[in-house]
């Protein structure tokens, strides 16, 4: 179903989207409108324009194809699904994800990741093909983020406070030098062969997704980032 | 340097021996392991040192042999370096941590429900029998209508915005699956069913046993999203964006690995065995305006459904604060001040940041009111509701309800030992450990919480009727029936009331 969504609001659209007995879907026209796909399961959905903050939100099994740039809070809470991105992603991509994939093949803003967790089956996947702002997988409890630095001709592809407060997960980073202020929480190794393995595992789809080759991306250097111990905060009280 | 972290026990343990038969109930009892069989000297005995003074030995001690009593050792008297003062500068010297405290500050500031008193009716307006007279004591709480519309006949057409009804303004507040046992959340979630009102998840997600009490529950989404999924929100019948606490304002939540064991961790979705840390900022709100986005995302999710609560704690700025929430499209404002109670805080936030109750909700409802928006939202108000009478005054100030957590824990048998945080409550209540939390039989708890609230809201009929009031719609701010007692110029002013005499 082709839906013009010039002049709708994002309640129209989803409304249209959720009564529908389709399952797949453009939206052609989009011009920010915000919400999109929010809760969804089981439809494919395509976005042609520019979709507004909180698209994907608590998506719950859904595809979302957007083949231009996303705003803030893309996939906010998501818990199952996919959500492509072809341009770059604003603020807070993945907030809380606990499943799902979120694939940015551009750049991610600030907070990317942010309290991702992952729990049982549910092991959310973050891949952002260019680079990430600071802030990147602050607080990350579970889960994967991967940072590819395409254009980063091997300089960090992250901004300030990388994994500040993670305490679970992996943060994958391909470069060859590490971020300068990695916070203490964290531990920073090179990749063993079992990170490879899965890294790879996570790559294929992204790559065939975005027409890149595996092979090139794998060749370069990648750090993986993993929190310092299970429980960095016990030791911080006392009682009274 | 030993010695200086010998601390003498704040508490002592008395025994009767005339009256101790040994039978070693209050050993089992305790959880702090305070008393053992001394096999030597063939009697029990206690060590101080480790008791919190939850009363439960003295409780359950068969021939009443047992009582705690206050120290009497004192260090040298001293009216600004108190005792306690000077103890935990000897705890913070010796670990360099933060003190941990749990449940509302024990300090002395002024409590303002202290300090009204409410009227009467005598000879002119005549009070109401509630026992013969209907009195309505059900509340909505949500955005209000302003606008009458009409059909072509001119008959009114009913509209109704998202809300949630209350058999009577009492509900019971964020208590997560982790700070509170499996038994106790049972118990408030029965309670509130059989009440007709609602009890709230707090932020640690809803166990899958009581989905089934979703229509009486409110689902709590907070910074770490624990638990937080479509089935959630879908399953609650109002949610609640929690953006502070009254006991901890601008300090999140964090519950440490060793408590996020079976269950807790299924609930919240997070493995065995790591943190579950809630920041007490929202990463993604900055403003009233990313509040707002929130707010609407949880409506797309639940098809707008359901009303959205929006939860702060009562701060310096709070009717500021109020007015822009009463813009963001939220549907009530929860208010929690800051005798509130907490699983555990640190005692420096606890006891020095954020303001009383029952001054936030006065200026929040005068300003709502005064910028024309108070039909926006509802406001409930909790951080220690103590009585009914708490409640008819909170309602006068402009409380369309309340929420009441301590006085619930307190129902179902909490002593306000304050040491929630140690995790070994006795009477199963702040704990996780499989053979306490089954001291605490849900039924009973259940039966308690429903004496309790159906008791206050008897009260609270009285109380209105003898003011000549037979709806809490009319009572909601409705300050010409308080006055205060021994307050000054400026807490009147904003309280709103006159003094009494007046």
């Amino acid at each position: 179903m082709v839906i013009d969504a010039s002049g709708l609001s994002y309640k129209e659209l989803n409304e249209r989207i959720k009564e529908s007995s389709d399952t797949e879907f453009d939206i052609e026209n989009l011009k920010g409108q915000r919400y999109i796909a929010t809760g969804s399961k089981g439809k494919k959905i395509v976005i042609h324009g520019t979709p507004g903050n909180d698209v994907g939100a608590f998506l719950d099994g859904s595809e979302v194809e957007i083949l231009s740039s996303a705003q803030d809070a893309t996939g906010d809470t998501m818990n199952d699904g996919k959500i492509v991105i072809h341009g770059s992603a604003g603020d807070a991509a993945g907030y809380a994800m606990r499943g799902g994939k979120i694939y940015i093949r551009g750049r991610a803003g600030y907070r990317a990741g942010i309290h991702m967790k992952a729990y049982k089956e549910k092991r959310p996947l973050l891949i952002i093909g260019e680079s990430a702002g600071s802030f990147l997988g602050e607080y990350q409890a579970g889960g994967t983020i991967i940072v590819l630095g395409l254009s980063s001709d091997g300089k960090p592809p992250v901004g300030f406070f990388c994994g500040t407060g993670m305490h679970g997960g992996k943060i994958y980073l391909r470069c060859n030098e590490l971020p300068p202020d990695l916070p203490e929480q964290v531990i920073a190794e090179d990749m063993s062969e079992e990170d490879e393995k899965e890294l790879r595992e996570h790559l294929k789809d992204y790559a065939a997704t975005f027409n890149l080759d595996i092979e090139k991306i794998l060749k370069e250097h990648f750090f993986v980032l993993k929190p310092n111990s299970q429980n960095p905060y016990k030791r911080l009280y006392t009682h009274i | 340097m030993s010695g200086i972290n010998y601390l003498f026990p704040e508490y002592e343990v008395k025994r009767d021996y005339d009256r101790c038969i040994a039978c070693r109930v209050c050993e089992r009892q305790c959880a702090n392991e305070v008393h053992h069989f001394d096999d030597k000297r063939g009697k029990m005995v206690s060590d101080d040192t480790k008791c919190v003074c939850c009363q439960r030995c003295v409780s359950l001690c068969p021939t009443r042999a047992l009582k705690i009593v206050k120290t009497d050792n004192t260090f040298k008297t001293n009216a600004n370096w108190r005792e306690n003062m000077i103890t935990n500068i000897y705890r913070q010297a010796d670990t360099g941590g933060v003190l941990l405290a749990s449940m509302g500050t024990p300090k002395e500031y002024p409590v303002y429900f202290d300090k009204m008193l409410i009227n009467a009716s005598q000879v002119t307006n005549p009070s109401i029998d509630p026992l013969r007279e209907p009195m309505e004591t059900r509340v909505f709480l949500g955005s209000k209508e302003t606008k009458i519309i009409r059909d072509s006949d001119g008959r009114i057409v009913p509209h109704l915005n998202q809300h949630i009804e209350l058999s009577t303004p009492i509900m019971f507040s964020a208590m997560s699956y982790g700070s509170i046992s499996y038994n106790a959340h049972r118990a408030l979630a029965m309670a509130a069913e059989e009440l007709g009102t609602f009890y709230n998840t707090g932020e640690g997600g809803l166990h899958e046993d009581f989905y089934k009490y979703g229509k009486n529950t409110i689902v709590q989404v907070a910074s770490g999203r624990f638990g937080v999924k479509p089935e959630y929100l879908e399953a609650g019948a109002a949610l609640e964006i929690k953006m502070g606490q009254g006991a901890k304002p601008g300090i999140g939540g964090h519950l440490p690995g060793a408590k996020i064991v079976g269950d807790v961790s299924r609930t919240r979705m997070i493995p065995e065995g790591s943190d579950a840390i809630s920041p007490a900022p929202h990463h993604d709100i900055y403003s009233i305006e990313d509040l707002r986005q929130l707010i609407f995302a949880l409506k797309e999710a639940t098809d707008y459904k359901k009303p959205v609560i929006v939860k702060v704690a009562a701060v310096h700025n709070i009717a500021a604060i109020a007015s822009g929430i009463a813009r963001s499209g939220a549907d009530i404002i929860s208010i929690d001040g800051f005798r509130g109670g907490t699983g555990a805080a640190p005692a420096a936030i606890r006891d020095n940041v954020g303001i009383p109750m029952e001054l936030a909700l006065a200026s929040v409802d005068k300003r709502l009111r005064d910028e024309g928006i108070r039909n926006n939202v509802s406001l409930v108000v909790g951080g220690s509701i103590r009585s009914s009478a708490d409640i008819v005054k909170a309602i006068a100030l402009g409380a369309d309800a309340v929420y009441i957590a301590t006085s619930a824990l307190i129902a179902l048998g909490c002593h306000l030992c304050r040491t929630c945080h140690l995790g070994r409550c006795n009477w199963g209540i702040a704990t996780q450990r499989p053979d306490l939390v089954k001291r605490l039989n849900p039924n009973i708890g259940k039966e308690r919480l429903v004496n309790l609230i159906n008791a206050w809201t008897n009260e609270i009929k009285e109380i209105m009727g003898g003011m000549g009031i037979n709806s809490i719609e009319a009572l909601k701010g409705n300050r010409a029936m308080l006055r205060g007692i021994g307050l000054n110029e400026k807490e009147l002013e904003i309280l709103g009331i006159k003094h009494a005499g007046e």
